[in-house]
């Protein structure tokens, strides 16, 4: 295992040149989580339109490469898809996205939490259309 | 002379089994000694010996290893009160630090502490030593202030004086700064605090493996330190205690050995430190740690000292050319411990900490559970290499060498 492994160059580029980082004044999902070992932090803030599709998928955010440039990626990824697919979303998909880094068991939260936060927004989204149906 | 005076490095590192070992295929450069400590052959065989040749409970068993085994334990209380000067019987084992802490926080804290008192820490403390005050303050009412801090990372005493004129019941403070390396001027700081009527607490757990300490000079009540960070083993740590206000406050937990009598509806207590050593003890780490105040001893804490202070001079000198280093704390190698915290470049301490550990360099990186000092500096993180008996200035070259791979990655 090398350090070139582990900071690829997608994950160096989205660490420096963030896509989609800001907020935005209407959305419909928002989430916050965090990362106590690192103090990593990420937002996740998603518009949706019709049949239940992120139209636009936003982030803010502090802490290391992996974090950040995974979220970053990661709301590339969401955009355009339907808000279900967030459910389906995993560790894997995550980990290829990323280009298959090496990541060890302290490093992988990192990567995971943007779609920590995006899953438990969706999830409070998907729960509150419940209730509002019943 | 001078030369003979000084900690003979490599002597030492030949007792630590650990440095032998490669990590990534690269030699172990272990610079994570404030979090915790390697441990030498003579502490993992004090281990050994007691498991092996005279396993027993302590304290009330009348046979030949209860009574070995009472022995070496006791033995460990006496070279702990030895090193840090104070009596045999103001040595409480605990599991650590924290423990050591919160024993406070409940036997006199509970006690003593009401509606409306005042209770002061400093915004350099260790989580330790400062949610257990923000919990004592929550179940009684009381406020917790705290003392912010200077530029350089040194208490702003004239906010300490102020808040003294309060008449705190409690001034607890960090002998020196896990994140900072700040020394504090801590018998100054417990005789001012004393004048005032309040009850002190030392956390201790950076400074009683690193320098001399005298717990009588500094006039403290009550000194926490752990016995990881000092070579010893994980799970045993040491409160020292005032004997007369260890004999006045309330036991910590209830159980064995902590007790004299024991009737249907009440118990009186043993003798201090027994009366807050509920249970078994941890019998095999006190007597590990025991090898582990023999071990230091033997170097000299002095000498232990003034080798960290040459350390951190050659460290903060050849990290200061390092272009885009960020030292935090004081700059002066006699005014801090030897912990260096620093941010590189724009990096985040986890990526500096696993590019690094691809050397196998190990270093510490995150908030160092000190989340007051990371406001403070206004930064999410810090990287922080902190330095020990067997590091030297080879494994300060490699962490210099190390930062450079750091800003190729990142093409800083």
């Amino acid at each position: 295992m090398s350090a070139a492994d582990i900071y690829k160059e997608i994950i160096l580029d989205y660490y420096r040149r963030p896509r989609n980082y800001g907020k935005m004044d209407d959305h419909d999902i928002e989430a916050h989580d965090t990362n106590p070992l690192c103090g990593d932090e990420v937002d996740i803030q998603v518009k949706v339109g019709n049949g239940g599709v992120m139209e636009k998928v936003m982030y803010t955010g502090k802490g290391c490469a992996i974090s950040q440039a995974s979220t970053s990626m990661l709301t590339e990824l969401a955009k355009g898809k339907k808000v279900d697919w967030v459910k389906e979303l995993s560790k894997e998909d995550i980990v290829k996205m990323l280009g298959n880094p090496e990541l060890g068991p302290a490093r992988i939260k990192c990567a995971l939490l943007g779609m920590k936060a995006l899953k438990t927004g969706v999830y409070g989204y998907l729960g509150a259309a419940l209730d509002k149906e019943e | 002379m001078l030369k003979q005076q000084m900690l003979d490095v490599k002597k030492i590192r030949a007792d630590f089994p650990i440095l032998k070992r490669k990590v990534h295929g690269k030699r172990l450069v272990y610079l994570d000694n404030a979090a915790t400590t390697q441990k030498p052959k003579q502490v993992i065989d004090a281990l050994v010996d007691y498991y092996t040749n005279y396993n027993a409970n302590v304290h009330r068993s009348v046979h030949r290893l209860g009574e070995e085994a009472t022995e070496a334990f006791e033995a460990s209380r006496g070279k702990v009160a030895g090193l840090v000067g104070c009596k045999p019987e103001e040595v409480v084992f605990t599991r650590g630090t924290t423990e050591s802490i919160n024993l406070v926080r409940f036997a006199w804290g509970e006690k003593e502490v009401r509606k409306g008192d005042t209770l002061v820490a400093t915004t350099m403390e260790h989580h330790s030593n400062l949610v257990p005050w923000q919990l004592l303050a929550k179940k009684t009412g009381a406020t917790l202030k705290l003392v912010g801090l200077n530029p350089d990372g040194t208490l702003k005493l004239g906010e300490l004086e102020k808040l003294l004129g309060e008449s705190p019941k409690l001034v607890a403070v960090s002998h020196c700064s896990n994140v900072l390396g700040t020394i504090n001027d801590v018998s100054k700081i417990c005789g001012k605090a004393k004048k005032a009527g309040a009850v002190t607490v030392v956390d201790g757990a950076q400074a009683a493996p690193h320098m001399p300490v005298d717990i009588s000079e500094i006039g403290c009540d009550f000194y926490a330190f752990s016995g990881h960070k000092m070579l010893g083993p994980t799970g045993i740590g040491v409160l020292f205690g005032r004997k007369e206000l260890l004999e006045k406050i309330d036991p910590f937990q209830g159980g064995g050995e902590m007790i004299r009598e024991v009737f249907p509806d009440h118990a009186t207590w043993n003798d201090v430190p027994y009366k807050f050593e509920a249970g078994t003890v941890n019998i095999a780490d006190a007597i590990g740690l025991g090898a582990a105040v023999d071990y230091l001893s033997s170097l000299g804490m002095e000498r232990v000292r003034e080798h960290e202070v040459r350390l951190l001079k050659y460290a903060l000198e050849a990290l200061s050319r390092v272009k885009g280093f960020t030292l935090y704390g004081p700059r002066e190698p006699e005014r801090r411990g030897g912990v260096i915290s620093f941010n590189f470049g724009d990096v985040h301490s986890h990526d500096v900490a696993t590019i690094l550990d691809e050397e196998g360099i190990a270093i510490r990186s995150g908030h160092h559970c000190a989340q007051l000092i990371m406001r403070w500096l206004d930064v999410p993180s810090t990287s922080r290499a902190s330095f020990y008996v067997y590091n030297d200035t080879d494994d300060v070259d490699a962490l210099v060498l190390g930062l450079e791979k750091v800003r190729k990655v990142f093409k800083l």
